[in-house]
């Protein structure tokens, strides 16, 4: 047997190790709950100069707020979202009302348009029927179906 | 509000490669291997064995079998989450030094009262390890979309049912072990079905709740501020709650029982967001609980013991009773691993391996292991959340909820707090079953995080269909 010091020493430090990997597991959740994404994990504080002057007034994410989807985030890059229940889309539908290719929602200069891809029951920007590309505000909700989504800062 | 911009800066730069999380899982896959290394040089040292080189051997070839994982999951699916891995890596590699543990335990007892040396357990769970980790890096390798999966639903069902009703139904030689007909034993090796039943009907679930989501949306009678369903679309919920209750039944197993009812309710609530089917579902299944406890002998003792263990410690009381001693005697800081004797729980190995972790561990080491599962958890329901797809999205709440669920009833179980299910817990018991179906179980949470985290498709947009293929589409009038 060892000696008691040294027992009771160990026990402590197996016990610390152990929760020093708890608190590294716990820091690498953390990390991730800032980037307030599924897609991205940013550190705080270490992103790109522009990323942070830019906070709260350019789109940097879109949510599904409503429907079957409701609480999905999609980071924005300078990509094109492709809305429909085609399964190359960004955003998977399956919903009845939806078409294959429902909707775009594209960047162009430094604002975010919504246009409609021919789809069978329409898309609309709040109340209003969306005809041609149309600049999409932050929050304003776009209703694909039974999907809302909103563009986020 | 109009996101005015009048800054020059126009163009946004290219995406910079979106960071994977693969270092930081290898870094904490090493952590998980100095730790458990760490635990089995002090269960050596505390049980009198000799300290020699070979135990850094056994730490490394274990870093190196999740090395292997980690770069299966590197190369095919290098997205995925890095938290769930290491979480998985380091409570198996626990859950094998106490085996290893209460292996020395026995060896010892035998030697003082006599007995020929019982055959070692370690070697066992070892090649089970080894079995679960291949299976997992075939998960990955074979199911490069979550989403085909979706396509073999019925057949996943199918198989899933037969898996979990086979032993119930073959000879009690065959499938009975300590009163559960749960097995399926072929010369040495044993398998239980229902731990693999479990994934493929979560699977079939999934898949079925997509498909048909709008059957449990329908609206029917508005009670107490909650809509329920109508009577006749409560017919997939009243047959998973008779599967369920047969399980208890035939196969005398009340954890498979609640386990399977359970997942079946939460996928039902996840993919409806409707109160009313957990009140229905809950009601039911007390209902069914009040009769099996009028019915059936064996439901009636697990209670008995649950509501009072001392009443008959040396019968039926003696197994939680000793857990419990087992617990208080660990306390705060436990005595030290190796230091305590775990070996007096009947099943320490099994069933009651959260007492012997609890004695040796403590308070702070218990719940340390604790959090490491709540980890893994919130991981696969915050994959499920992020996923861009339904059937993805159920899959992952399934799954995540699949491992909580069990988690809950085991430790609930040996702590008195319900009745004793005889569940096991997830990659820490002894158990291949158990721990090659959680391996198939984590690959598949991997995949679906990994479709989560990757960064958006690249592909350009295939042209449309001509209107002469395009599927019918269902137009609402405007209202």
């Amino acid at each position: 047997m060892l000696p008691e010091l040294v027992l009771q020493l160990t026990r402590a430090g197996f016990l610390a190790l152990l929760w020093l990997f708890v608190l590294v597991a716990l820091r690498v959740v953390r990390s991730d709950l800032y980037a307030a994404s599924g897609l991205r994990a940013l550190v705080p504080g270490g992103g790109r100069a522009n990323a942070r002057t830019g906070r709260g007034r350019t789109p940097r994410q879109l949510i599904v707020t409503a429907g079957a989807l409701a609480g999905t985030r999609i980071t924005l890059d300078s990509r094109p979202i492709l809305i429909g229940r085609a399964d190359d889309s960004t955003l998977v539908l399956d919903d009845d009302y939806a078409s294959t290719r429902h909707a775009r929602i594209a960047q162009q200069g430094e604002e975010w348009y919504v246009e409609d891809l021919g789809s069978t029951n329409g898309t609309y920007l709040d109340r209003a029927k969306v005809t041609g590309p149309t600049r999409v505000p932050l929050g304003v909700p776009v209703r694909i179906g039974k999907t809302v989504i909103e563009l986020r800062s | 509000m109009a996101a005015v911009d009048d800054r020059p800066s126009a163009a946004p730069a290219a995406p910079a490669p979106l960071p994977t999380g693969r270092g930081i899982e290898l870094v904490l896959l090493a952590f998980a291997a100095v730790l458990v290394t760490g635990a089995l040089a002090l269960v050596e040292a505390n049980q009198e064995q000799q300290l020699t080189q070979a135990l850094l051997w056994v730490g490394l070839a274990y870093l190196a079998l999740f090395t292997v994982a980690h770069f299966a999951v590197r190369t095919f699916a290098p997205y995925a989450d890095p938290l769930i891995l290491p979480s998985v890596a380091l409570l198996n590699g626990l859950g094998l030094v106490m085996i290893h543990r209460l292996d020395l335990a026995e060896l010892a007892q035998a030697a003082a009262v006599g007995d020929p040396p019982p055959t070692e357990l370690i070697s066992r769970q070892v090649a089970w390890t080894a079995i679960g980790l291949a299976l997992f890096v075939a998960v990955l390798w074979l199911v490069r979309d979550h989403r085909k999966l979706s396509r073999y639903a019925f057949t996943a069902g199918l198989v899933g049912i037969v898996l979990l009703a086979l032993p119930g139904l073959l000879p009690s030689s065959i499938s009975e072990v300590n009163g559960a007909k749960l097995w399926i034993r072929i010369g040495p090796v044993g398998i239980q079905p229902g731990e693999f039943a479990k994934i493929l009907l979560i699977i079939f679930f999934a898949a079925f709740l997509v498909q048909k989501r709008e059957l449990f949306t329908t609206a029917g009678r508005r009670f107490l501020g909650m809509e329920f369903p109508r009577p006749r679309d409560l017919g997939p919920l009243l047959l998973a709650w008779g599967l369920s209750i047969g399980v208890l039944v035939i196969e005398r197993d009340l954890g498979s029982s609640l386990l399977f009812f359970g997942i079946v309710l939460v996928m039902l609530y996840v993919a409806t967001e409707r109160v009313s089917w957990l009140v229905i579902g809950l009601s039911i299944f007390v209902g069914g609980a009040l009769i099996a406890y009028q019915l059936f002998g064996h439901v009636r003792v697990r209670v008995q013991v649950w509501l009072d263990p001392f009443a008959d410690f040396n019968g039926t009381g003696f197994q939680i009773g000793q857990a419990l001693f087992g617990l208080g005697t660990g306390g705060v800081g436990g005595t030290g691993l190796g230091a305590g004797r775990p070996d007096l729980v009947p099943f320490a190995y099994s069933d009651f391996m959260l007492s012997s972790l609890g004695e040796e561990l403590g308070l702070i080491g218990l719940s340390a292991i604790l959090i490491v599962y709540l980890v893994m958890i919130t991981r696969g329901l915050r994959s499920a959340l992020a996923v861009r797809d339904s059937f993805g999205k159920l899959l992952a709440a399934g799954l995540a909820f699949a491992i909580a669920l069990q988690i809950f009833t085991v430790i609930g179980g040996a702590t008195k707090l319900i009745p004793l299910t005889g569940l096991t817990l997830p990659f820490l018991s002894y158990g291949g079953s158990s721990l090659v179906a959680n391996y198939a179980l984590v690959a598949l949470l991997l995949r679906i995080s990994n479709a989560a985290r990757a960064p958006l498709n690249r592909r350009p947009a295939a042209p449309l269909p001509p209107i002469a293929e395009a599927g019918t589409e269902l137009v609402e009038r405007p209202k």
